[in-house]
C-alpha cells in the first residue's frame, strides 16, 4: 500500500473532524476526572517534515510531561498526552486532593497517577475513534517522560520516518476553565492508517 | 563584538561548518546526533539521525540525512569538500536514549542506532573520540567549530563538555 503524500482540504476537514471527536470525548472525560469544566480549541492538522511538526507544537529542547502510548489494532500510530509541569501538578492536585503543586519531582504514586489520567483520556479518544470509523483500535501500556519536547516525539515519528520524510499529526489544545491546566492530546496516525481511516468512512483517496 | 555563526540542525537533516562558529541540534531522543571533525583545518559536521539503515526507504529519492548507513558518508563528503582532510577527522556522538519504558521493538530504536552508528564509523576508518550515548534523557548538542569540543545538555545532568 502506498502512503499519502499530499492531501486535498476535504482529507485535511476529515482528519480534523477526527481530532474533534476524539478529544472532545477525552476533554469531556478529563473534565469528569477534576469536576470542573474544560474547554478544548479548534484541532489543528499538521502535515509537514519533522523538524516542522515539531516546531508546531513549541522549543524542541522546552521541557514536557509526556504520557505516550502505542496505538494498536487496525491504525496504528502514536498518541501522546503533553503538559507543562505547572499544569500536571494543578491536575495531580485535583485529582490526589492534595496539594501538589510546587512539586519538582514526582513520587511513583504520582507518576503512576499521571500515566493513568493518560490512559484514560486516550481511551476515550480512541474509543470516540473506533466507534466513528467501526475500525477496532485500541491503546497500549502507556508510559511516561518528563523530558525535552523533541526528544519525546520523535519516539512517535518513527513509523513515519521508515516511509517518508514527513509525518502527519493531529494536535488538540485544551484549557481547564481557571487555566491551571493546559496541554495536548497528540494523534500521529501510521502512514497506511491513514487509508483506513478514510476508506472506513467513505472518503475518496487518490493515489 | 562580532556575531559567531549558530547553524541549527533538524531532525533528519545534517550540515557542515569551516573556520568557527556551531553547530546545534536540540531534542535528541532516540536519534543520534553525530558529529565529525577535523582539528587541522577546523572543518565540522553534524547529522541529526533518526533510523539506523535505509534499505527499507521506498524510493531512490530518499533524505539521507536519515539514516545512520547514509547520513555518515553524507556528511564526510561534505566536510571533504568544504576542506577538510580525511586523515585528520574523528567522530564524536550523542543520543541513542530510550525515552520511554515500553517493552516494544520500535522503543529500541535508540540502541540499534548506536550500533549502527558505531559499525558505519569502522568501516568508514573514523575513530570515536568520545560519547555520550544510551540512557533515558534527552539531549542538545552543540559542536564548537574552532576547536571541535561537544557540549552536551539534558535536562536532568544540566551541561557537560565531551
Amino acid at each position: 500500500m502506498s502512503n499519502i503524500n499530499k492531501f486535498e482540504p476535504f482529507q485535511l476537514d476529515v482528519l480534523q473532524e477526527i481530532g474533534n471527536i476524539g478529544s472532545g470525548n477525552a476533554t469531556t472525560a478529563l473534565s469528569n476526572l477534576i469536576n470542573k469544566s474544560v474547554d478544548m480549541k479548534v484541532p489543528k492538522v499538521n502535515f509537514g517534515p519533522f523538524s516542522a511538526i515539531t516546531e508546531s507544537l513549541g522549543d524542541a529542547e522546552k521541557a514536557v510531561i509526556a504520557v505516550y502510548l502505542r496505538v494498536v489494532g487496525e491504525t496504528p500510530g502514536n498518541m501522546y498526552f503533553l503538559l507543562s509541569q505547572k499544569s500536571a501538578n494543578q491536575l495531580l492536585s485535583d485529582v490526589l486532593q492534595m496539594d501538589l503543586i510546587n512539586k519538582k519531582e514526582y513520587s511513583d504514586i504520582e507518576i503512576s497517577a499521571l500515566t493513568e489520567i493518560g490512559n484514560i483520556l486516550a481511551g476515550s479518544y480512541l474509543s470516540s475513534l473506533a466507534n466513528l470509523t467501526h475500525l477496532k483500535i485500541f491503546p497500549s501500556v502507556p508510559s511516561l517522560s518528563m523530558d525535552m519536547l523533541g526528544a519525546v516525539l520523535s519516539s512517535g515519528m518513527l513509523q513515519s520516518g521508515q516511509y517518508d520524510d514527513y509525518a502527519l499529526l493531529i494536535e488538540t489544545n485544551f484549557l481547564e476553565g481557571s487555566e491551571n491546566v493546559e496541554g495536548n492530546f497528540i494523534f500521529i496516525p501510521d502512514p497506511g492508517s491513514l487509508h483506513k481511516i478514510f476508506h472506513s468512512l467513505g472518503v475518496p483517496i487518490h493515489d | 563584538m562580532i556575531e559567531s555563526t549558530i547553524l541549527r540542525v533538524g531532525i533528519a537533516e545534517l550540515n557542515v561548518l569551516r573556520g568557527e562558529g556551531i553547530i546545534k541540534t536540540t531534542g535528541l531522543g532516540s536519534c543520534i546526533g553525530m558529529t565529525l571533525y577535523d582539528p587541522i583545518n577546523q572543518v565540522g559536521g553534524l547529522a541529526h539521525i533518526m533510523l539506523p539503515a535505509s534499505r527499507i526507504a521506498r524510493d531512490a529519492n530518499f533524505n539521507k540525512a536519515k539514516y545512520a548507513d547514509t547520513a555518515i558518508p553524507e556528511l564526510l563528503d561534505q566536510m571533504l569538500s568544504l576542506g577538510a582532510s580525511r586523515k585528520n577527522i574523528h567522530a564524536k556522538m550523542a543520543g541513542g536514549a530510550q525515552m520511554f519504558q515500553i517493552e516494544l521493538d520500535s522503543m529500541k530504536i535508540g540502541y540499534k542506532n548506536i550500533v549502527k552508528c558505531k559499525e558505519i564509523l569502522k568501516e568508514l576508518n573514523i575513530p570515536i573520540r568520545s560519547e555520550d550515548t544510551g540512557g533515558g534523557v534527552g539531549r542538545t548538542i552543540e559542536l564548537n567549530i574552532l576547536n571541535g569540543s561537544l557540549s552536551v545538555r539534558s535536562i536532568k545532568y544540566g551541561i557537560k563538555e565531551i
